[in-house]
């Protein structure tokens, strides 16, 4: 892991008229790390993604990439930068083959003319070296499960070469073993050196592949956790916001007295 | 404590097994079985047949029905009437062809957007109309003249596509309000009179008339075809042999290159055996198969499928979504201008009924019958040119046997109907088998 974050935002506010959607919120993500950004509905999880991604720029704050305060005021702006966001509709063309889905946009083209082997060739590289399991690349999205979609979806955004790869809720309407093929996906993504942002409300996939997880609750920074010495408990009481109460209290005391 | 020591290990377990044991099977299985149907192609003729099988039963049915449906009409005519697969009915069939089927093929990039447009049928009418007027009435040298109808399609078009685009207007709309508007324009452009005469074997006429007598035409067009359709499959499948990548087994170009040899030769005899190789179906072939280039091997082809397939997804890739609507719409207005300029050199004439009766359903027609799909998304130009096959068989079969046109709308109405209906039922089926 390397010392400078490769993604760094440095007190960052967003109000959208009267709602203050995010307050001086903290965030460092390394080079080959994931980090799992958790907290309640509402808890500004999206507002915080949308910001780096560019679609609402920040108010106040700074955003740090690889150490140099930039400005993302555009989704074009993260995208030059080496973000790549994959949002909960994964956006793609359901009539296209998985070779033409993934390179939509970036053609290669020879002479003018679309380069199918090449990108065919590419794609397949792709996929092994993610270990995707499709049973052809030249079928049309359409006859893909979703879990297979998602995973064409996170492959299709590492064709511009990102450094920083944000994941918004990838296994939320998957099944178990999809959900399984996603997050070995996202392991994946470490092992290649990427940092990886993880929004998920799913806390077992959470302590699964996270290496941190980060918590938000209502705009404002509520903890950040390693998952190696964090329990789930205590995640869920910092997204929750019930770290400090009666019952955590008397727990804490129980828990000193039985020593 | 507890609970998370439960559900940690499980997890984790799961995790730490998954690549060592699952993965490396399926990465290796990825290499071998590359493609389902390359494994089954290699089984030479008889895997090939299983491949056939295979796309027909998942509902993957490409221009087979409409290919069915032109032997069927072809046969009963034939049986109803011995002259119907003579040599100059069918060179009249292949004449008749070129006006709807120069429409239809625009009407083609509309439907792969999702779209519909009502108007090509006076835009036609209206670029006839301009011709003649500029060259007859102001002198105009008539290739200029032709440029400016064609312009004037276009111009139609561009106009269309930024209300449906930039307005924000339903295509249908806007395109039903063109399709009266355009029919007053032609009215006012044609003015009192409303026919004009064309200069006897002037530029319309002669392309739509002319033929190009000499057999050696069709015959070294024939050639021409099945040479760089075989040369271009096997430096193809070469290419991807080399980049290691799945290749279309040589049973499977073979297989092809002969049955296009069959059809080519068979159609250059037959025209042969009447006039000759019609220059407006040498253009028309040229339209059809320039654009399938642009469809296929472009990127603003691929960017056309995937706005029938997608406009979010589309527009996510950075995809110029209303740039593209306008130029699909400006294409099938300028393809309904050239259709107009055959349609007129076929009379001769420019008329105030140029454009109207079925030229509109007959062009839409054309192109679901040869399988484009209504849904968007899916179709080749290659349905503008077997569609109109079928639909100016129809005309010319009852006109031979002497029925009424009453008799033939109701026909042209079923097989429109009949070729809907293989769309959505093979949209079904391919949506049950998980093709769609």
């Amino acid at each position: 892991m390397s010392a400078t974050p490769v993604l760094a935002l440095r007190g960052i506010s967003k109000r959208f008229g009267a709602v203050q959607a995010l307050t001086d919120v903290e965030l460092e993500i390394h080079s080959g790390e994931v980090v799992a950004l958790v907290g309640d509905n509402g808890a500004g999880k999206s507002t915080l993604v949308k910001t780096i991604a560019g679609v609402h720029p920040i108010d106040e704050g700074v955003i740090e990439w690889e150490g140099r305060p930039v400005t993302i005021n555009r989704p074009h702006d993260a995208q030059g930068l080496g973000i790549a966001t994959v949002y909960q509709d994964l956006a793609l063309c359901d009539n296209l083959d998985v070779v033409q889905n993934l390179f939509l946009g970036r053609e290669i083209r020879r002479v003018g003319v679309l380069n199918e082997v090449e990108m065919e060739k590419r794609s397949r590289e792709l996929l092994n070296t993610l270990s995707i399991r499709i049973p052809s690349v030249r079928i049309p999205i359409a006859s893909l499960s979703g879990g297979q979609r998602q995973t064409v979806a996170i492959a299709r955004s590492l064709i511009g070469d990102p450094k920083v790869v944000i994941l918004d809720e990838p296994t939320a309407a998957l099944g178990v073993e999809q959900t399984a093929q996603v997050l070995d996906l996202v392991e994946r993504l470490r092992e290649r050196g990427l940092a990886v942002i993880l929004i998920s409300h799913n806390m077992v996939d959470v302590m699964a592949v996270a290496d941190r997880v980060a918590v938000l609750r209502l705009g404002r920074n509520n903890g950040d956790f390693s998952t190696k010495t964090t329990t789930q408990e205590e995640i869920i009481s910092a997204i929750t916001g019930a770290t400090d109460n009666a019952v955590t209290r008397r727990k804490a005391r129980t828990a000193e007295a039985d020593k | 404590m507890s609970n998370s020591d439960l559900t940690k290990p499980p997890v984790s377990d799961e995790v730490a097994e998954e690549p060592a044991v699952a993965a490396p099977p399926p990465a290796a299985d990825a290499i071998v079985a590359v493609d389902p149907r390359l494994l089954i192609r290699e089984q030479g003729l008889a895997g090939y047949l299983t491949e056939f099988k295979r796309r027909i039963h998942s509902g993957d049915l490409g221009s087979m029905p409409v290919i069915v449906a032109l032997i069927l009409i072809w046969g009963i005519f034939q049986g109803l009437n011995s002259t119907f697969l003579s040599a100059n009915n069918l060179s009249t069939i292949a004449f008749n062809v070129v006006g709807t089927g120069m429409i239809a093929v625009g009407i083609v990039f509309v439907l792969l957007l999702g779209e519909i447009d009502l108007s090509v049928s006076y835009v036609s009418g209206l670029a006839g109309a301009v011709f003649a007027v500029l060259s007859v009435y102001h002198g105009f040298p008539e290739p200029l003249a032709l440029v400016l109808g064609i312009l004037t399609g276009a111009a139609i078009g561009a106009l269309q596509g930024f209300f449906f685009a930039k307005v924000g207007v339903p295509a249908f709309v806007v395109t039903l309000a063109g399709f009266l508007a355009w029919n007053g324009a032609m009215l006012w452009v044609l003015g009192k009179n409303g026919t004009i005469n064309l200069k006897a074997n002037g530029l319309l006429y002669n392309l739509y008339n002319y033929t190009f007598t000499d057999v050696a035409y069709a015959y070294g067009l024939a050639v021409v075809a099945v040479l760089v359709y075989l040369g271009s499959s096997l430096w193809q499948a070469s290419r991807r042999r080399q980049a290691g990548v799945p290749f279309r087994p040589l049973t499977d170009i073979v297989v092809k290159t002969v049955l296009l040899a069959v059809v080519s030769f068979a159609a250059a005899a037959v025209l042969n055996q009447a006039d000759g190789l019609p220059l407006c179906l040498l253009l028309f072939l040229v339209v059809v198969i320039g654009l399938d280039l642009v469809l296929r091997r472009t990127t603003y082809g691929r960017q056309i499928f995937a706005v029938g397939g997608g406009i979010e997804a589309a527009r996510r890739a950075g995809i110029n979504v209303a740039w593209i609507r306008i130029s699909v719409f400006m294409l099938a207005g300028t393809m309904a201008a050239i259709g107009g300029m055959f349609l007129a050199g076929q009379v001769n004439s420019a008329q105030s009924t140029q454009g109207g009766g079925n030229t509109l359903m007959n062009a839409i027609a054309a192109a679901v019958i040869g399988g484009t799909s209504l849904f968007g998304g899916r179709g080749k130009t290659w349905s503008a040119l077997l569609g109109a096959l079928v639909i100016v068989s129809i005309q010319q079969g009852m006109y031979i046997l002497n029925l009424n046109t009453a008799i033939q709308y109701m026909i042209t109405g079923a097989v429109l109907l009949a070729a809907v209906v293989v769309d959505s039922v093979s949209r079904r089926t391919q949506k049950a088998s998980g093709r769609a």
